[in-house]
């Protein structure tokens, strides 16, 4: 049964997440060389960089888990899609705001209107509205699949929105700004880049686990099999 | 039957929507004074310069046809939900695609094309130029469609489920997001002289892709509300 596995698993993720966690901001932070042309600002790319990665990869997920969930009319995997929505969009919010953070004392300004700014706003748009129309809908089962078209729609207008952007961009003027980095990247940032990809990753997994077991014990209340779990009986 | 891929369904369906429309002209109207209202709120806002208002009308226009193409959508399918026609239509042996298309270019009839039709009109106010205004109302009129098939996604999904009107904004602007692109690009790359053919193509194929998928998954969207 997948409830009481998801409970013996989350402690690793968590506990994985947090050394992750610690060794890529330690490599991260103290041990990667500074950066020649941005100085110590760059270092917060140890945190921009992963959690954008895990925001795109985390709609792509949840699509695919919401396809299963809807050619297979699968419960489990429709819990999970739902389950990943929110990490998902705290992803896409962070990778927005570290964004800003960063751009600030790069580019002198909070915000431009670059391609994968933009399109990173729009994901975050798509992540609201999948969360919103699951909300709105009181029966569960219905939740799932209409949530799931959404989802699947959104999946296919990725790519399309994102070369629209990026062509209203360069059709508009020169970009101004690039995020493209120096081509060569020191060793050990790569390195604490990945740590901190990783961490995320396995933080992801624990967190929506958890979320997933909830989603559970909230739908399947009537369920048998549920008074005989030790936490329940407590 | 001859009619396999039910064509006769198709024209049968547009004209009882068409004909229901004129019924209560009002819900047609309403649409079109909202886009005419909004477009001559920007100059109040912004103020009556001319080059300024040039530079920004393709974009105005567009986004005031994107919002009053939306303000409608629940009329799409909400009332044949609620009467339970939509039910009937779904149990009928004529295909539900088929179907979901002839409400889709009935709608857009009753929205989309007003809406390009009034565009250069108002574009007048705008002080665009005339090789302008025919590109606009050429994108539009590729644009608007996709515009109605993509609501109807969201008008399926969120069929009779509370506060769906405003839910429906949520959903689908952001998938509206290459239509403005292209729409309003086309004009401005006509305005500078670059030509607006790479727009307008763009645009087209956005519209024939739509036009493959969005009944599929409107049906598919439909079918789910009506379990």
């Amino acid at each position: 049964m997948f409830y009481p596995l998801a409970g013996k698993l989350i402690p690793w993720f968590a506990v994985a997440a947090a050394m992750l966690t610690i060794i890529g901001m330690y490599v991260g932070f103290f041990m990667a060389p500074t950066d020649a042309q941005q100085g110590e600002g760059y270092r917060i790319i140890f945190l921009h960089v992963p959690v954008s990665w895990m925001s795109m990869f985390i709609y792509l997920v949840m699509a695919f888990w919401a396809a299963i969930g809807l050619a297979f009319n699968n419960r489990l995997a429709a819990m999970m899609a739902s389950a990943l929505a929110p990490t998902g969009a705290m992803f896409t919010f962070l990778s927005l705001w570290t964004g800003a953070l960063w751009g600030k004392p790069m580019w002198g300004t909070w915000w431009v209107w670059d391609a994968r700014l933009t399109s990173e706003l729009i994901l975050l748009f798509l992540y609201i509205g999948f969360m919103a129309l699951q909300s709105a809908v009181d029966e569960p089962r219905r939740a799932d699949k209409a949530g799931a078209v959404l989802a699947l729609v959104g999946v296919v207008n990725i790519p399309i929105i994102y070369f629209s952007v990026q062509w209203w961009n360069t059709l508009h003027q020169g970009a101004s700004v690039s995020l493209t980095q120096a081509p060569s990247m020191a060793a050990l940032m790569l390195i604490g880049m990945l740590l901190m990809a990783l961490a995320s990753w396995m933080y992801t997994v624990a967190i929506v686990l958890m979320r997933v077991r909830c989603i559970i014990l909230e739908r399947e209340q009537h369920a048998g099999w549920l008074d005989e779990l030790k936490e329940v009986k407590q | 039957m001859s009619d396999t891929i039910g064509l006769s369904v198709l024209r049968g369906v547009i004209h009882r929507d068409l004909r229901l429309a004129m019924r209560r002209k009002s819900d047609v109207l309403t649409p079109l004074f909202f886009f005419a209202i909004v477009v001559s709120l920007f100059p109040l806002g912004i103020g009556s310069e001319r080059d300024t208002l040039r530079q920004i009308a393709p974009g105005i226009l567009w986004v005031a046809a994107l919002l009053a193409s939306m303000l409608s959508l629940d009329r799409l399918f909400e009332q044949d939900y609620a009467d339970g026609t939509l039910e009937q239509m779904a149990l009928s042996p004529a295909p539900l695609g088929m179907l979901v298309l002839g409400k889709v270019v009935a709608y857009w009839l009753l929205t989309g094309l007003p809406l390009t039709l009034l565009a250069p009109l108002l574009a007048l106010q705008f002080d665009l130029a005339t090789p302008s205004l025919l590109v606009l109302a050429a994108s539009l009129a590729i644009g608007t469609p996709v515009l109605s098939f993509i609501g109807a996604i969201g008008a399926s999904l969120t069929l009779g489920l509370r506060g769906g009107s405003v839910l429906v904004a949520l959903l689908v602007l952001p998938l509206y997001v290459p239509v403005l692109i292209f729409g309003a690009g086309s004009v401005d790359a006509a305005a500078v002289g670059l030509g607006a053919t790479a727009h307008l193509s763009l645009l087209g194929a956005v519209l024939v892709l739509t036009a493959f998928f969005a009944p599929w998954a409107t049906t598919v969207a439909l079918r789910i509300a009506l379990e």
